[in-house]
Parts: C-alpha cells; sequence; structure tokens
C-alpha cells in the first residue's frame, strides 16, 4: 500500500529531475546562511551552477563539529519565528546539536513516516505504541505524528517498565511498536518469565526497530521470540529522526525518500564517491526542509546502495542495514555515546585517575571500569563504594544512560597512546 | 593516647590479589600479625596489623598499589565469656559507634581490635574503664 503512491513510485528520470529542482531551491535557500555563504565564497560555487547532481560534489561537507560549533542557531535559514520545534541529539562533546523545524518540516516530516507505516500495511484500525523516548529526541515525537497522520490510536508509552508496557498492549490491543532491537529482547524475556505468549495472549503484529544498529540475526530472533514481523528504520536527528528509510513489506533494504534526501556514499578517510554498491559513508542532503536544511552531511554511518529495482515498485533506492561508524561513536539503549564524553567526566573526578576501558556485553550493559587514584584512598570500604556511585552518578548526567562502575587498581588499565583500544563491545545485537 | 597503625590496601576482588600482596610484604620482610578482608562488589580492603606499617605502606605503594595508613584502638579483655560484653557495653554507654573491627586471641590474651570516629576518645573512655589500651609494640608482641 502507498501513502503517496504518486511520488513514491515516479519514475527515475522524472525523480532526478525534482532531487535537482529541490536541490537547487536548497541552496538558493542556504546563501541566507552565513556558514554557508562563508563555505559557498570558500570554494567558489554558486547556486546556479548546480546543473546536476553530480555537481552536489563541488559543495562542501557538513559536520557534527559545524552544528556545535554554530550552536545554538547560527544556522537557520529562517527567522526564529518561524521554527515551531526544536530537537537535540545526543552524544556530544560539550555542546549538543540543535536542529529546528517549520511547521511545514514537522508535516513534511509526518508524511515520511506515514509512507513507512503505509508501505508495511498499517491503517487506522491498528493501535501504535510508542515505546521510544519522548522528549528532546525524535524516536518519540516524529514518530507520532507520523502515525497520527495514518489514524491509528496512538500510545504515547516511551520506553521502560515494561509491566506499563504489558498492561497496556493487552488493555488496548496494541497491534504495531516502535523500539530499540535491546528492549525488544528484554520485553521479550519479560513475557516468557511471565509465563506470557505474545503469539495467544497479545494482539502484536509488527514492530518499527532503530536507534541503534542490529544484525539480521537479531531481526529474525525478535520476529520469533514476539510472532511478529520486524521492518527496519534508519534515521537520524539532523534528518529529521526516523523515517529517512524504512523497510518496506520486503525487508530487503530501506527506501531512502529521494525526493527529501540525496543519498552519497563516500569514502570517509578521502571524501570521494566510492564505486556502485560499495560500502562507505552515508552522506544526506536535506532538499525539502525549510528551517534548517543541511548540506552534504556526513552521518559518519556506514552502509552501501543496494542496486537494481524493488518488487514493491518504488523507485527510491535501498541502503543497507548500517554495519558501523565511521568514527568512534556508540550507541547503546538506542542513545549516542562518545567514548570522550567519559573522558570528560572523568577529568573532574581528582579521585580518579584518566584511563579507562568501555565493556559492552550482552544486549545493552555497558561497565566503564576506571582506576582509583592512591592518593583518594582512605581506607575506608564505605567511601569507596560512595565514590563508584558517584562516578556512575556522574555518568548518567552527561551520557543519559547510566553504566555500571567499576573500580580498578591505578595503572592496571591498558593506557591510551594515540588509537588505543577504549571500548570492547561484545554485544549480540 | 595508645593507638595503632593498621595497613589498608585496595585491591580488585578478583583471584591472585592476596597472593600479590603478601607477595610484596613477604619481599619487604614484613611479618603480618592479624588481617581482615572486606570485600564490596568488584574491590575490597585489606587491613594488615604488621611489623612496620611505614615500610608495608610503602613497598605496597612501590608496586603500585594504593595503600594508606589507618588509626586504631587495640584493647586487651580477659578471655572469658562476657569480657567482650563489657567492652561494648563500655563503648556503647559513651555512645560510641564500633566502624571496622576484629579481634584476636594469641598466648591466651585477647585483643579486640577497632575503628572508631575517634581513636583517642574511646581509648581514654576503654582506660578509664580499667581496660588496657595497647601501644603499637604492645599489639605487636602479644
Amino acid at each position: 500500500m502507498f501513502w503517496q503512491q504518486e511520488i513514491e513510485t515516479l519514475e527515475r528520470p522524472a525523480l532526478d529531475v525534482l532531487q535537482l529542482k529541490r536541490l537547487r531551491e536548497t541552496v538558493g535557500r542556504l546563501e541566507r546562511v552565513p556558514f554557508y555563504r562563508g563555505k559557498f565564497l570558500e570554494t567558489g560555487i554558486k547556486p546556479e551552477e548546480i546543473k546536476s547532481a553530480a555537481d552536489l560534489r563541488r559543495l562542501p561537507f557538513t559536520t557534527a563539529a559545524d552544528l556545535r560549533e554554530n550552536y545554538p542557531d547560527k544556522m537557520l535559514a529562517v527567522s526564529r519565528e518561524e521554527t515551531l520545534r526544536l530537537h537535540t541529539s545526543s552524544g556530544t562533546t560539550g555542546k549538543p546539536k540543535a536542529l529546528f523545524f517549520s511547521r511545514r518540516d514537522l508535516d513534511t516530516a509526518a508524511e515520511l513516516i506515514a509512507r513507512a507505516f503505509c508501505m508495511t500495511g498499517v491503517t487506522r484500525r491498528d493501535v501504535f505504541q510508542n515505546m521510544m523516548s519522548y522528549g528532546l529526541f525524535t524516536g518519540g515525537l516524529m514518530m507520532h505524528y507520523g502515525a497520527e497522520k495514518i489514524g491509528c490510536l496512538v500510545i504515547p508509552a516511551g520506553p521502560g517498565t515494561s509491566e506499563r508496557q504489558l498492561l497496556l498492549m493487552q488493555d488496548f490491543r496494541t497491534t504495531v511498536i516502535h523500539v530499540t532491537p535491546s528492549y525488544a529482547f528484554y520485553f521479550a524475556d519479560f513475557l516468557e518469565k511471565k509465563g506470557i505468549d505474545p503469539r495467544k495472549n497479545l494482539a502484536l503484529r509488527k514492530a518499527f526497530v532503530g536507534a541503534e544498529p542490529y544484525t539480521e540475526e537479531t531481526r529474525r530472533k525478535i520476529e520469533a521470540a514476539l510472532g511478529i514481523d520486524v521492518y527496519n528504520s534508519y534515521g537520524l536527528t539532523e534528518m529529521n529522526g526516523p523515517g529517512v528509510a524504512f523497510e518496506c513489506e520486503g525487508k530487503c533494504g530501506m527506501h531512502v525518500w529521494e525526493d527529501n534526501f540525496v543519498l552519497e556514499i563516500i569514502n570517509p578517510a578521502t571524501g570521494e564517491a566510492v564505486g556502485e554498491g560499495e560500502t562507505g559513508e552515508l552522506v544526506l542532503t536535506s532538499i525539502n526542509r525549510e528551517a534548517m536544511p543541511l548540506l552534504r552531511y556526513r552521518t559518519r554511518d556506514l552502509t552501501s546502495i543496494i542496486p537494481g529495482p524493488c518488487a514493491c515498485g518504488r523507485t527510491h533506492r535501498r541502503i543497507h542495514r548500517i554495519t558501523g561508524r565511521s568514527d568512534d561513536m556508540l550507541i547503546v539503549r538506542g542513545v549516542n555515546i562518545f567514548p570522550q564524553q567519559i573522558e570528560r567526566v572523568l577529568m573532574a573526578l581528582p579521585q580518579i585517575g584518566r584511563n579507562y576501558l568501555i565493556q559492552l556485553e550482552g544486549l545493552d550493559e555497558m561497565t566503564v571500569k576506571v582506576e582509583l587514584s592512591p592518593s583518594a584512598f582512605d581506607g575506608q570500604v564505605g567511601h569507596l563504594a560512595e565514590l563508584q556511585n558517584e562516578v556512575a552518578e556522574k555518568l548518567r548526567a552527561e551520557l543519559w544512560i547510566r553504566p555500571k562502575v567499576d573500580l580498578v587498581a591505578s595503572g592496571s588499565l591498558p593506557v591510551a597512546e594515540g588509537k588505543a583500544k577504549r571500548v570492547i563491545d561484545k554485544r549480540s545485537l | 593516647m595508645n593507638t595503632v597503625k593498621l595497613v589498608a590496601v585496595f585491591a580488585e576482588n578478583r583471584p591472585g590479589q592476596a597472593a600479590r600482596v603478601t607477595e610484596i610484604l613477604a619481599r619487604a620482610n614484613i611479618n603480618i600479625r592479624c588481617i581482615t578482608v572486606a570485600s564490596s562488589g568488584t574491590f575490597g580492603v585489606m587491613k594488615l596489623l604488621v611489623n612496620d606499617p611505614d615500610l608495608a605502606c610503602q613497598a605496597l605503594q612501590h608496586e603500585g598499589f594504593a595503600a594508606t595508613l589507618t588509626e586504631v584502638i587495640a584493647v586487651e579483655m580477659p578471655d572469658k565469656p562476657g569480657a567482650l560484653h563489657s567492652v561494648a557495653q563500655c563503648l556503647a554507654a559513651q555512645k560510641i559507634n564500633l566502624a571496622n573491627t576484629s579481634g584476636f586471641v594469641a598466648n591466651n590474651r585477647a585483643i579486640l581490635v577497632i575503628e572508631v570516629h575517634d581513636p583517642a576518645q574511646a581509648g581514654e573512655v576503654l582506660k578509664k574503664q580499667g581496660f588496657h589500651v595497647l601501644t603499637q609494640k604492645e599489639a605487636l608482641t602479644v
């Protein structure tokens, strides 16, 4: 089923023409933004010179660092009065990345989500339980408004508290959920322990799973555990949040909405486009946003374009599930984390050394090993326990999730020199 | 007031740590008279009564261990039922809280080693009640 059939199945030549038109409009709009105006001057490009998609390559990249440097609102292409919503992205050192959306931007974002719901067979008769964090995270509100467009009953459950999630599913006969892969596993486990068979006791049919990368095997396991169809969902705050790319009923790669985003795959080291079908870093240009469009944004996510047409008839190309990052960012429980954030917290604690080790295992268990400074030892076990707790709390305030903290002896952790390994990731997602 | 110094050592709660600590002390020719280990999750604190606490501390610190000195009171009681009770009662009457505590009997002499908030005050209280509060040297030659 199509939400916007004409555009979703628009023949390639016409789609390319539409893309180019919107790209040129976007570049024109961005001349008003001092940051981009400066970039255009630097590279000597004029918007009129963008005559084909290939010319996009002559435009500069935009990075997360650019967003942080221009915080809070120096990259706006509209006046502040025209902005309607603010979302920030987690996982930064220092200032967060602030993304503004106009009324039209929000409606467009919702339409893209509606396409996703529709193409996976969700209708107004469905009951959608959004188990992702609301608040500043786009996984909450963006998905919520997209679901409302379809007309299904939307339950803004938010994450956690499995008992409450179950109660809602039982009493309101939830059929579709939006959830992280790790929480999907926890919930399946929780049901099993309670002796609840989702196939018999619940009305669940589908799950939109995203916010962190996971394997094909994990998808199958979740499907088997909950008796549902799982569809992969990809997005990032800088590009609206969820709804950038989504799987159709074929479950064979995620369609990127090319009337809204120009997609490129580059070699992260050189910035050059990779060959057809090769894996590289996904670069996205938003061409249908007015408040804060971004040109050639480096997502740091690694993927490849799947060649060939899709049986569903959509002409918007598909990308593979994300296979990794071209930086050292981690995603734990759907939250972006940079190891440098941990370093910053530890540096401010004199009782703790600067070295640390992050261990990830199970589904989403995170342990941070830190070294006790000998001078901070007063012989009291109780004080050590308090210190451990204090470190965990300070990390939680910075990272948005609370890791387990292990105090270890000074000098026992590998010393970080250059690109030393700070993370041991043994998760089975 | 007679107080005694114990050596407190931080160690991870895993196999081999006690062996490492005791190896270092043995090499420094340190004699251990009393030992307690308190563990909490992934780490623990060993407290030792040794014949030369300063040397012991240095030797451990030299090998990278977090080690420090803790001041305690060592009080002697008769080795018979009710003796420990009188000590406990005496401290309770003065509202003195016993933190980490251990006790041992050697050569028919019963010694209680206690950590309190104010060791000097606790020592005075016990002395007034007629208990013998040991010096460092006496504690090491029980």
